[in-house]
Parts: structure tokens; C-alpha cells; sequence
């Protein structure tokens, strides 16, 4: 039914790549009185992909087709720059405080503001100690192109939920938003191989920007390294170096202050 | 404007193939996007930065605003460099869904590190592979072609610097991917227009090759995350 598109599933596409849809599967229509039953196979365009018309899907961006059960279909790019999107959880830097809203730089074209009330425990009088410069994990409750985006440090049941402001310490640095993604994804190989080298918390914003804490510098450091160098490496490359690192780490344990060759590593 | 296939007999007596071209994206780390392109020995290096925030005074509330900088390989810009920033600006703006991000820049910058002739036409195959690698919403691709003139009437395709200067007449096109028609046109010196109809022609039969390259290229780029 959804031929044409399934059949290029992790295919590269570039823009401007149309897919003609048969009848029985257009794309969801708000206005039909009675489903039919033949036309339960309606296609969900992500991101990545257009709609142009009722039986036409255009792509707008280069990327790997990815396809998930029954019938969602996006584009998985690789980009540097941040798009807010509603429901994203972001690493945010707090720029200015004016009135009762801090703004905050997520990375996009815009700055987000996040109220003082939008923290656990927060009332008119309690208000959070946050500080221009503090880094907020938070999460984008209303991202649109026509709005300013806007943040919240608090789930629905007013729960921190692991989000709020970062504690002292750790590091935080950029990568492409493709790389969160996949060390967002559920069993991934690169987090479980940091698992095994050192014990570290690591904190993914859904804007490229990742915090890492380990216990030493040296380790944060290596972590941090790692997660970079990782961006631009095959599976089977990957492992490699990963016992490269932790055969090299032994070493130093052993030694003693061979702090160069951790750095290099 | 299609041309029709009465038009590829004359094709014989012209040299249409175009030189070996080659790109690699990503290749800066601090812009959002980047690409250098090569054709012969013409070589551009382009970086796109956006959605980022834009000037008051530059800000459209419907749209991006979309900015492209030509920077020449010696001295500073002059009438030539602005004249090409226009025609790469009106042709990117063209592809580009720019209504998906209103009130935010779009900064294209485009190095010239070698110019041996058709230097628009790499100027706009390296903002479109640049544009690519940053993610920006485009409705079609673009691909920019060189053809040249010569006094014999013979027709070069991806000129060099010095078939451009003998030639009687330099035209450049921008062919969009979707349907292959004309999105810009440069042109520069006398001919009829028979010519430029057999032109477009071969223009819009060389830039087939360059689309199946970008493809290629794309491929390969992403062969890792496969």
C-alpha cells in the first residue's frame, strides 16, 4: 500500500524527492465523515517531509528515510543548527533575568524564556536561586515558527523530573544534532561503551549541546573527547578505540601521572 | 522555458562535456553548514550559518532573510562580486522554504580560493551543497551551469578562463531538479536566440550529471551513519 516509500526506507534523499502516494493512502484528512476501512493506511510525514497535496510527499531535506511502525516516515539529517520543538528536553543557558522570566539561549534563531514559577517548589516568595550563566536542563512547552519559544523546568504533576538547574563541576560542549539522537536511542552502542570505561553522568539536550561529569577532570575530559570523536566513526571503528582508551587508562593507573597521553587519547 | 529536441542535432558540433567537478560537505566546524566545490581548477569554498537571530533592521516577519557574501580571493568586493551575490541570493531564495523560519538570518559565505573560469556556476553549486549539509528546508535543488560562445558559433560547455575570454558571448544558468527549467539566468555578450535556446538545452542535459553527482555525494556523506 505505502509502496513507494516504504521501498526506500534508509535510502539517502535529497530535496525536492517526490513519492506519489496511491489513493487508498493519502496523508490523514480532518474532514472525512466515515473512514473507510480500505483507507486505514494513512502516512505520517515527520520531519523532512512535505506534503504537497493529497497524494504527494515531497522531501525538503537531505537525510536517511527511517520508517517506524505502522506508517511514520521522516527524515534523519545530520544538522548543526537547533530548531526548538515542542515536548524537546534542551541544555539551556540563562542570559538575562528581566522581570519574572529568565531568557535563555537554546541554540535557536530566538531566545526561549522560562518563568520563575517553572521550577519545583517555586512561589511568588520562594523564588530559584538562578543566576545569569547557570546552565537549566528544561523542557520546550511551546516551540512554534510564529512564537517566542518557551521553557519549563517541571512535568504536568509539577514534578522536578530530573530537570532544573545543573550543579558545579562537569563540562559541557556541542555536537551535531544527529549524534544526540542516536546516543539517545535505547541500548545504544557508544553510551554502552562508555558504561563500561568510566562511571560519568552524562546529560543529551535534543539541541546538540551534551554535559558530562566524571569523577576526575582527566575523565571528564576523555569523555568528553570520546563523544566527539565518535561523530565521525564507523561501528566497527568505534570498539577499537574504546579499548584503545581503556587499555591506555590501565596503563596510567599503573604509572601514575602520565597525565599527556591521557589528553591525547 | 522547455526546449524542444530539434535542438540536439547541432549538439554534435558542440563540446559538451563538462570538467571533472568534485565536493566534500561538512568540511568547517564552526559554521552550520559547509561545502567546497571544485570544477577544473575553479574551487569555491562555501559556509552557511542559520536560523540564527536577525538584525531589527533586517528582520521580515514572514520570512527569513537570506544574505550571501562573496568573498574574492584578493581585494575588496566590487560591482562584479555584488552583481554575483544577487544572482546566487535570487536563486537561493528561490529553492529555499524560507516562509519554515520567518524572523531569522540566513548568512551564505562564499569563498573564492581559485577562479579558471565559470566561477557563478560553482558559486551556486557550492551554496546548494553547502545549503544541503546545514538541514535548511528546500523545495528543489539547483545546480548552476557555464556555457560559452565561440565566434564560430561553437558552443563550450564549463568554459575556462581562457575559452571565456575568446569567446563572443559567456551565459550562466541555474537549473532547478524537479522539472529542469530555468531559475536564473547571466549572461554576457551577443548571440541569437537560437543560441540561447541551444543553451538552455545543453544546459539543462548537462546539469542531469550534476544532479546525479550531488546524489553521490549525499550517499557518501552519510555511507557512516547508515
Amino acid at each position: 500500500m505505502e509502496s513507494c516509500l516504504k521501498g526506500r526506507v534508509g535510502e539517502v534523499l535529497l530535496p525536492g524527492d517526490v513519492f506519489r502516494l496511491a489513493r487508498t493512502e493519502t496523508t490523514i484528512s480532518l474532514s472525512d465523515p466515515e473512514p473507510d476501512p480500505l483507507r486505514t493506511q494513512k502516512v505520517v510525514c515527520g520531519p523532512g517531509l512535505r506534503r504537497d497535496g493529497d497524494h504527494v510527499v515531497v522531501s525538503c531535506k537531505s537525510g536517511v528515510l527511517k520508517h517506524k511502525q505502522p506508517n511514520m516516515y521522516w527524515v534523519d539529517s545530520q544538522q548543526r543548527r537547533y530548531v526548538p520543538a515542542k515536548g524537546e528536553s534542551v541544555i539551556g543557558i540563562i542570559t538575562a533575568k528581566s522581570g519574572d522570566v529568565f531568557k535563555v539561549d537554546v541554540g535557536g534563531s530566538e531566545q526561549a524564556s522560562l518563568s520563575y514559577l517553572a521550577f519545583e517548589g517555586a512561589t511568588k516568595r520562594n523564588r530559584p536561586n538562578v543566576q545569569v550563566g547557570d546552565l537549566v536542563y528544561a523542557q520546550l512547552i511551546i516551540a512554534n515558527k510564529d512564537m517566542e519559544p518557551e521553557l519549563v523546568c517541571i512535568d504536568s504533576s509539577g514534578r522536578a523530573n530530573g530537570m532544573g538547574v545543573f550543579g558545579a563541576g562537569g563540562l559541557l560542549f556541542k555536537v551535531s544534532l544527529g549524534l544526540v539522537r542516536r546516543l539517545l536511542t535505547p541500548q545504544n552502542e557508544i553510551v554502552k561503551g562508555l558504561e563500561k570505561l568510566f562511571p560519568c553522568e552524562l546529560v543529551l539536550g535534543m539541541n546538540g549541546r551534551v554535559w558530562v561529569r566524571a569523577a576526575t577532570v582527566q575523565k571528564t575530559l576523555i569523555v568528553a573527547n570520546l563523544l566527539e570523536s565518535s561523530e565521525n566513526m564507523t561501528a566497527q571503528q568505534r570498539p577499537i578505540l574504546f579499548k584503545r582508551v581503556a587499555d591506555g587508562n590501565l596503563q596510567i593507573k599503573k604509572e601514575g601521572g602520565r597525565e599527556r597521553d591521557m589528553e591525547s587519547e | 522555458m522547455e526546449v524542444c529536441s530539434a535542438v540536439d542535432v547541432k549538439c554534435i558540433k558542440s563540446n559538451s562535456t563538462l570538467r571533472e567537478f568534485g565536493c566534500e560537505q561538512s568540511l568547517l566546524s564552526r559554521p552550520d553548514g559547509s561545502a567546497s566545490f571544485i570544477q577544473g581548477d575553479t574551487s569555491v569554498m562555501a559556509a552557511v550559518y542559520g536560523p540564527a537571530e536577525v538584525k531589527v533592521s533586517k528582520e521580515i516577519y514572514d520570512r527569513a532573510t537570506l544574505e550571501v557574501v562573496i568573498q574574492a580571493k584578493v581585494g575588496l568586493p566590487s560591482v562584479k562580486e555584488r552583481s554575483q551575490e544577487q544572482c546566487v541570493r535570487e536563486t537561493c531564495e528561490a529553492s529555499l522554504l524560507m516562509l519554515l523560519h520567518p524572523r531569522s538570518s540566513l548568512t551564505l559565505i562564499l569563498q573564492v580560493l581559485h577562479d579558471h573560469g565559470s566561477l557563478l556556476a560553482c558559486f551556486l553549486n557550492a551554496a546548494c551543497m553547502a545549503l544541503m549539509d546545514a538541514g535548511l528546508p528546500m523545495s528543489c535543488l539547483f545546480c548552476g551551469v557555464t556555457c560559452a560562445i565561440a565566434s564560430d558559433g561553437q558552443i563550450t560547455m564549463d568554459p575556462t578562463a581562457v575559452q571565456e575570454k575568446e569567446s563572443r558571448a559567456v551565459l550562466t544558468f541555474a537549473i532547478d531538479s524537479t522539472e529542469q527549467k530555468v531559475m536564473m539566468s547571466s549572461t554576457k555578450g551577443s548571440f541569437s536566440v537560437q543560441e540561447l535556446h541551444e543553451c538552455i538545452a545543453l544546459s539543462q542535459k548537462a546539469s542531469e550529471n550534476i544532479f546525479k553527482f550531488y546524489r553521490v555525494s549525499v550517499q557518501r556523506r552519510y555511507s557512516k551513519t547508515l
